[in-house]
């Protein structure tokens, strides 16, 4: 019986590690857990370049980047795709990517490419917005809000539903529009009338878009959430029932919403620094680019790929996103974060 | 010279015996339990925390971080207290009403209160809002009924429904635990009891809750652990005015970074645990009493009096009310359609459709992570069923050996129970950065996956097993063997009938456990063998009512098989044990 048990035990072991020089060649690409892409451009690669591609997903933007961190000596992937401009400095000071220069960086636009020294190569980006709930604010002649200041007006008393910065990326996001907005001597003072007007706040994006907003399948109580710029697009897309039109859309003032970028980058220690190269590019490229709206909804980085139509007709950009530098983000987060906590959940 | 050599060659032997039985004897049970344990948990968790609390990293902690440690204990105590409270107020009676009276539906209400146990907190969260959520039946009635403008109830983001959802996942550990030992009770001893004159209050204290000490200490350490060390319900329910420590890790951990703080809560945390376990093993070494328990049918009965009858159809109701109303709304809403007339929502309208689940079947967007319904459950049960096998091999030779312990045993008892109190995050990253390099390299490996649910599945099955192996008297085996059954035939005859049962219970634990994916929620994951919890939070991650129908329908899908899988196991027909 003891025998037994121990070969039960030892005998996947001894497989596992005796199977790790694989053939073909395997890439692995770790990711969060938002990524994905359409099987047949994937496989499309892998028939392409005689590789077998494997995903590892992570976790958020932020636990998948401390994975990556954590194992830098000995990296679980070659590819990591994921970190957003808020968790960038983070990436780039604990040195865990390799310099690529893409020659596909000529086809961004030089606003995304953030990190000078080409380690974190932009693939894609998107706003975070508050999407409001077009039937409630027609049923109740509610003007739709125009900036961050109206919120705090009483007619909206109770309305918006917020995520936790300290557990929630859209809720970080949506608090970083507020810094860049009102700057940091009077960012807190504003969050402390909108905590007055009644704002709601959640731990994660979740329970705020589905349990709290009115006009998802949860149907809560709040007719404004923060979500995506292009969530109003996936509304019409992942209907229950076909519909003509978005039921939500989302509140574009000035600094209403944060711009997010997200980047992929070759890990240090990869032996197979050639593959992962391609798939770097193949991310860039235009065939991914165009595939990345529909699958992740996000906006293509590549300024030769084209839209599809949901994205054109029912999800607006931020014509004035909110922005701030990635290192000043990475030197005050932790800060801005604790500071908040304090003045709107004590 | 030929005699010396054989002396010598006898005293080898007979000291080779002595070693065996004195040394190698006692510590072979262990000898499983032990490397799975050191290796899957206390060498990778020694790892991370090393990573976090070395002394080049301490320094950086400060005044405002041990506030912090402190204030989460706190309400992390305060919480688990009350919960664990509350949960024995429903699981006591609801124990009694299981192990004491036969009625019909019996074996699906005692598989419905089973279900809650697995199901992923989003799900729950899910099912509490649509029954007293904002816009949920009951708050819908009551405006209804009273022609309010607000909703009149509001318990999202309040202590009440941390505890309710509490209460709502761990009653079941405490049917399942002190159930299984009431029904075993020697009825004779309360009748005796009660012929000597004692009032139905006074058997109850003096004859049958003394029994049931065991059972009901093995039931609260691990139900005060599960609340000890809540995380879903608290970010999910409770919202972010509360904060646990393992919420409090986590905030750590992944946002922060703060790895020397997250270490430091973590250690709390594991040693609260510790104290625990130990104060557990102290208490139950003064209360463990053997009586000869009999086969479960003897000890049940139908309800005759009025009385009775009026308890039956209270407990009844009263489980179906908390366990029933919250879990039927899932299914119900993978079945409802809301009328896509948008212009009106306040006049909700609902279609019946069953879309939802011909849409499971479809990969619409050609996504490379698109899971099949079937694989999912099939990885589920895969998982699952590796789960069952790996901790009932590892937990029944420790069960056995904890149930006559002796110096070795009690020593190594209370680190058993580590594994339910260590922090999933942090054991969650000591994993990656143990398992990411040869010989080791395990962390990519879809094994890893049963592993770590074998590691919250050990502490169930062992305290499952041991009340139940402890409880057999002595004087039962050496009767048999004095009537000369072999070792092997005594077991079967003594030992199995009575044990047959709790490795049922052990059984379901591992299952339910598995299935739910506890603990294994900071891992790296593979997608290409994903389970239903997993399919279910990728649907939820985008919005849409499609998106949200299907994951209604796939939480439907899983509290099926969850439900299904329960009520086989329990039904095993087991030769020998008269029941079932």
């Amino acid at each position: 019986m003891k025998r037994f048990l121990f070969i039960v035990f030892l005998l996947p072991i001894m497989l596992l590690t005796a199977c790790s020089p694989r053939s073909p060649v395997t890439l692995t690409v770790m990711t969060h857990d938002s990524f994905t892409a359409s099987e047949s451009l994937i496989t499309a690669f892998e028939q392409a370049n005689n590789v077998k591609v494997v995903f590892l997903k992570s976790g958020d933007a932020g636990a998948a980047l401390n994975k990556a961190i954590l194992t830098r000596d000995a990296p679980l992937a070659d590819v990591f795709y994921g970190v957003d401009n808020t968790f960038l400095s983070r990436a780039l000071d604990n040195g865990i990517y390799e310099t690529y220069a893409s020659p596909l960086l000529a086809k961004i636009p030089a606003g995304f490419q953030l990190d000078p020294h080409n380690r974190a190569l932009p693939v894609d980006f998107g706003d975070i917005c508050i999407n409001y709930d077009k039937a409630y604010f027609a049923a109740h002649n509610l003007t739709v809000p125009a900036s961050l200041e109206d919120l705090v007006k009483p007619e909206y008393e109770g309305l918006l539903v917020v995520e936790n910065p300290a557990t929630s990326s859209p809720g970080l996001s949506f608090l970083l529009a507020t810094v860049a907005h009102f700057a940091e001597t009077s960012y807190l003072d504003y969050w402390r009338t909108l905590r007055l007007n009644g704002v709601v706040v959640v731990d994660g994006w979740e329970t705020a878009y589905y349990t709290n907003f009115s006009a998802s399948s949860g149907h809560g109580s709040q007719p404004m959430v923060v979500s995506y710029n292009t969530s109003p697009a996936a509304e019409v897309i992942y209907a229950s029932s076909p519909l003509t039109d978005a039921p939500t859309a989302s509140v574009l003032g000035p600094d209403t919403c944060f711009r997010q970028i997200e980047f992929v980058g070759i890990l240090k220690g990869t032996s197979h620094l050639d593959l992962a190269q391609k798939f770097v590019d193949f991310m860039l490229s235009q065939k991914f680019q165009e595939d990345i709206p529909l699958q992740m909804f996000m906006y293509p980085v590549n300024t030769d790929s084209s839209l599809p139509q949901e994205f054109t007709r029912y999800a607006q950009m931020a014509p004035q996103p909110a922005s701030l530098d990635p290192t000043v983000i990475a030197a005050n987060r932790d800060k801005w974060i604790a500071d908040w906590t304090a003045a709107v959940l004590h | 010279m030929s005699i010396y050599y054989e002396g010598t060659q006898t005293n080898r032997i007979t000291k080779f015996r002595v070693f065996v039985s004195t040394w190698l004897r006692p510590v072979l049970p262990w000898l499983g339990v032990s490397i799975f344990m050191g290796l899957f948990f206390f060498y990778p968790l020694a790892r991370i925390l090393w990573l976090g609390l070395n002394p080049a990293a301490l320094i950086t902690l400060h005044l405002a971080s041990l506030h912090l440690a402190f204030n989460s204990l706190l309400f992390t105590f305060y919480q688990a207290v009350l919960s664990t409270l509350l949960t024995f107020v429903l699981g006591l009676p609801a124990a009694f009403l299981f192990a004491r009276y036969s009625f019909r539906g019996k074996s699906l209400l005692r598989a419905l209160t089973a279900i809650p146990f697995m199901l992923p907190t989003v799900v729950v969260a899910a099912g509490f809002n649509a029954l007293l959520g904002p816009r949920g039946w009951v708050n819908l009635g009551l405006m209804d009924l009273f022609h309010l403008q607000a909703a009149p109830i509001s318990i999202v983001g309040t202590l009440g429904v941390i505890l309710l959802a509490h209460v709502f996942y761990n009653t079941t550990i405490v049917i399942r635990l002190v159930g299984n030992a009431l029904s075993h009770l020697d009825p004779r001893l309360e009748q005796a009891a009660r012929s000597l004159g004692a009032d139905p209050l006074r058997v109850f204290s003096r004859v049958t809750l003394p029994l049931l000490r065991p059972s009901i200490l093995a039931a609260s350490v691990l139900v005060f652990i599960f609340d000890f060390t809540s995380f879903g319900v608290i970010l999910l329910l409770g919202g972010p005015g509360f904060s646990t420590l393992e919420v409090e890790i986590y905030k750590q951990a992944m946002q922060f970074f703060n790895l020397p703080l997250a270490g430091l809560l973590s250690l709390i945390q594991l040693l609260c645990t510790l104290v625990f376990s130990i104060l557990y093993s102290r208490i139950l070494k003064r209360t463990a009493v053997t009586s000869a328990p009999r086969a479960a049918a003897t000890n049940q009965r139908k309800a005759r009096t009025f009385p009775q009858k009026l308890f039956l159809t209270g407990m009844v109701s009263l489980l179906m009310a908390l366990f029933l109303l919250p879990l039927i709304s899932l299914p119900l809403r993978s079945l409802t359609r809301l009328e896509a007339d948008r212009g009106q929502r306040d006049q909700v309208r609902y279609g019946l459709t069953g879309d939802y689940y011909t849409e499971l079947f479809i990969n619409r967007r050609d996504s490379i992570f698109y899971v099949p319904p079937f694989e999912a459950i099939g990885n589920s049960l895969g998982y699952a069923a590796m789960t069952v096998v790996l901790s009932l091999a590892l937990g029944f030779p420790v069960a056995s050996a904890l149930a006559s312990p002796r110096r070795l045993e009690r020593l190594l008892d209370p680190f058993l129970m580590l594994p339910l109190g260590a922090s999933a995050v942090t054991l969650g990253l000591g994993f990656i950065v143990t398992f990411n390099r040869p010989p080791l390299a395990l962390i990519t490996s879809p094994l890893l996956v049963p592993l770590a649910h074998t590691l919250i599945a050990l502490p169930f099955v062992i305290r499952s097993l041991q009340p139940a192996l402890a409880s057999i008297p002595d004087q039962l085996r050496q009767a048999a063997a004095s009537l000369g059954a072999s070792p092997h035939r005594v077991w079967l005859a003594v030992d199995w009938p009575i044990v047959a049962r709790a490795t049922l219970s052990a059984a379901v634990f591992a299952f339910t456990v598995s299935l739910g994916e506890f603990g294994a929620t900071s891992l790296v994951t593979r997608p290409e063998y994903p389970t239903l919890p997993i399919a279910i939070a990728r649907f939820l991650s985008q919005p849409g009512g499609m998106n949200y129908g299907q994951a209604m329908s796939m939480a439907t899908v899983l509290m099926l098989v969850c439900g299904t899988g329960i009520l086989l196991i329990e039904r095993l027909r087991i030769p020998g044990t008269g029941e079932f």
